[in-house]
């Protein structure tokens, strides 16, 4: 990993791939703005394209993968990260990035969820909340809010939410951190610094389902629904300060944690080296 | 000199993966195949290969196949629910053309059955377990030597045809420890995909080749492709058109008809003058070759057949094995799954069944008894 900033001008267009045009996102979608902050990251760390992974699942968040001028998988549902945990194992000279959603990786996939936090394997996973499977058609997810209304929630949400960055942290990810659409700066930041982490990364991007979630329970358009996303953020920087009024049912973002536990890969391959008699 | 040891049919099966060079396993622990995963954690590093035991089943066999994405020579094993549960991602390797080995102990079933006792229940599962039309291809070995040839062999077969290769044993020969010369076992070549290596641009990774096995683009080497379980387009993207989906689905099957003098194995025994061809595969053709040697000693002319290829089952070998037989026995431990296949290809033949699923191998008496009824 690079530690100097690509200082080049950022253009997604070298990034993406234009022959899959028109995208198919609704209108309003944050997953495009969260892509557009990945591979703005992914440029200032000056990651070459050819080393680049992006790997996903199923669901809006697993068709971005395609979109991504790099080696490309959209793979199965919830198993983007054992996909790349192989692939990184394999291959440890790739840039791995997962992208993935809340229901990809919290429901169908939450085990792997775990289990890459826990094992550290270097790799970087972007997580698209957006509080519904919008690809299905709106069903509730493990992030929708409570008395919120879905397909399969015709009388409001009666399950309570998943803290996905709690689950990351406790897991022992390396890194975990979580930033809305809203601060498209302050979230290719925040995902440069994941994607530089030496382990298993994770990022929750608090996005948008305007057409579908939004609709459905008069949240507005997506920019009132990016602006109240925004409001109910405590930003890691007022997080440890008493001047600024606490609000106790706010979700956190930024860096929300960090650790140097040993990565996966490294660990793994000195093991082999002892093994096979080389090093110490 | 012969390096002659005793060796168990699932360590065999290890063996046979890493003179392969398969060089990545992701694994899950069940009954009765664990010995393949602990011989692979001890053999893989020695060599620089990488083992990992993952947090369940799926997730071994998404590992697995990423790991071959990467472009290294995979395999994992399982049994019974592991096989079910993998059988989400084999379909994802089949659909996006993936090399991959998969051994599955078959014990007793359904659901956690008799995870020690041996059977041959999941004939069907290997060839249609996952949804959708799909390519596959099942091997069936019936001793130690041949856990570890035929594990060889699925690594070609894989490897030359990125078609997924299930290497189907039941407990009996998992657990069977029989003497073997692993020098004269060892490959005398090793058969690696063809990677791509022509210029990037205008690269289309499922292009229509002569041989229907377009060259895999490994990541590093320039091409940025793209790999998805939608049904896609030879550029690798998703497509619905029907003419073009339908060409794409065709030619992973078509694939296997092309190559089908590569693919088929079987071992035919004393059928050229059979009135009776007993037609089994495992442990279950083992014993129909006792059976066959008592009925041949008691006047009857039987014969054994035995696929080594079991799919695509190898429909003219079988045919031609039969062609003067006046009935064909077909011995298994389920209730009857290769009979259904036997009884598909030879319509004007008498075709019997011989189905056991209490748990025990099927025994050389058992086959003679109903070789005799159905002759009588």
């Amino acid at each position: 990993m690079k530690d100097s900033v690509n200082e080049a001008e950022f253009q997604i267009n070298d990034y993406i791939r234009l022959d899959q045009m028109p995208h198919f996102l609704c209108p309003g979608c944050g997953h495009g703005i969260a892509l557009r902050a990945l591979l703005w990251a992914v440029h200032e760390l000056g990651i070459d394209k050819d080393k680049l992974a992006v790997v996903s699942g199923i669901g809006c968040s697993g068709r971005l993968s395609a979109y991504v001028d790099a080696n490309s998988f959209h793979t199965t549902h919830g198993r983007p990260l054992a996909f790349a945990t192989g692939l990184a194992l394999a291959r440890p000279d790739l840039h791995v990035i997962v992208i993935t959603g809340d229901g990809d990786s919290l429901a169908i996939g939450g085990n792997h969820l775990i289990h890459a936090c826990r094992r550290n394997l270097n790799m970087t996973c972007m997580m698209l909340n957006n509080e519904i499977y919008g690809m299905t058609g709106g069903q509730v997810s493990p992030t929708t809010t409570s008395n919120r209304y879905t397909t399969t929630t015709p009388a409001g949400n009666t399950e309570p939410v998943f803290d996905a960055c709690a689950l990351a942290t406790a897991a022992g990810a390396g890194f975990v951190g979580r930033e809305v659409t809203m601060q498209v700066t302050g979230l290719k930041n925040l995902l440069r610094d994941a994607i530089a982490h030496d382990g298993f990364s994770f990022v929750e991007v608090i996005s948008d389902c305007t057409e579908i979630y939004g609709r459905k329970n008069d949240l507005g358009v997506s920019p009132e629904m990016m602006l109240s996303q925004k409001a109910g953020m405590r930003p890691e920087a007022y997080r440890n300060t008493v001047d600024v009024p606490f609000k106790p049912n706010a979700l956190e973002c930024g860096m929300l944690a960090k650790n140097d536990r040993p990565e996966y890969g490294a660990t793994y391959r000195a093991m082999v080296d002892r093994i096979r008699g080389k090093g110490a | 000199m012969a390096k002659r040891i005793n060796l168990q049919g699932n360590q065999a099966c290890a063996l046979g993966a890493i003179a392969a060079g398969c060089t990545f396993y992701a694994g899950y622990p069940i009954t009765p195949s664990s010995e393949v995963a602990e011989a692979m954690a001890r053999e893989l590093p020695k060599i620089g290969g990488t083992f990992i035991q993952m947090e369940d089943e799926i997730a071994s066999m998404g590992a697995a196949i990423g790991a071959s994405m990467g472009g290294l020579k995979v395999m994992t094993a399982t049994s019974g629910p592991g096989f079910s549960l993998k059988q989400e991602n084999l379909g994802y390797a089949s659909g996006a053309e993936i090399p991959c080995v998969i051994i599955n102990v078959m014990r007793g079933g359904p659901s956690t059955g008799m995870p020690t006792r041996p059977a041959q229940g999941d004939i069907m599962q290997a060839r249609w377990g996952t949804h959708g039309d799909h390519a596959i291809i099942v091997l069936t070995p019936a001793s130690v030597a041949e856990c570890y040839s035929e594990t060889v062999r699925a690594f070609e077969l894989t490897e030359r045809l990125r078609v997924p290769v299930v290497v189907l044993i039941d407990e009996v020969i998992g657990h069977l420890v029989e003497t073997v010369d692993l020098d004269a076992l060892k490959p005398s070549r090793l058969v690696t995909r063809k990677f791509a290596d022509g210029p990037a641009e205008g690269f289309e990774p499922y292009a229509v080749t002569d041989d229907m096995v377009p060259p895999f683009p490994r990541p590093g080497d320039g091409y940025r492709s793209h790999t998805t379980g939608l049904t896609h387009l030879p550029s690798g993207f998703p497509t619905q058109n029907p003419s073009k989906a339908e060409a794409a689905l065709v030619r992973t099957t078509d694939k296997l008809d092309l190559h089908a003098d590569l693919i088929e194995a079987v071992e035919v025994a004393e059928c050229d003058d059979a009135d009776v061809v007993i037609a089994s595969v495992g442990i279950s053709a083992r014993a129909g070759q006792a059976a066959v040697a008592d009925l041949r000693s008691k006047g009857v002319k039987a014969g054994l057949f035995r696929p080594k290829t079991l799919w695509p089952f190898p429909e003219a070998a079988l045919k031609a094995a039969t062609k003067g037989a006046k009935a064909v026995v077909v011995p298994e431990m389920n209730q009857g799954q290769m009979v259904l296949e036997v009884e598909r290809l030879l319509k004007n033949k008498s075709v019997h069944g011989l189905g056991k699923i209490d748990g025990e191998a099927i025994t050389p008496a058992e086959i003679v008894t109903r070789v005799t009824e159905v002759l009588a």
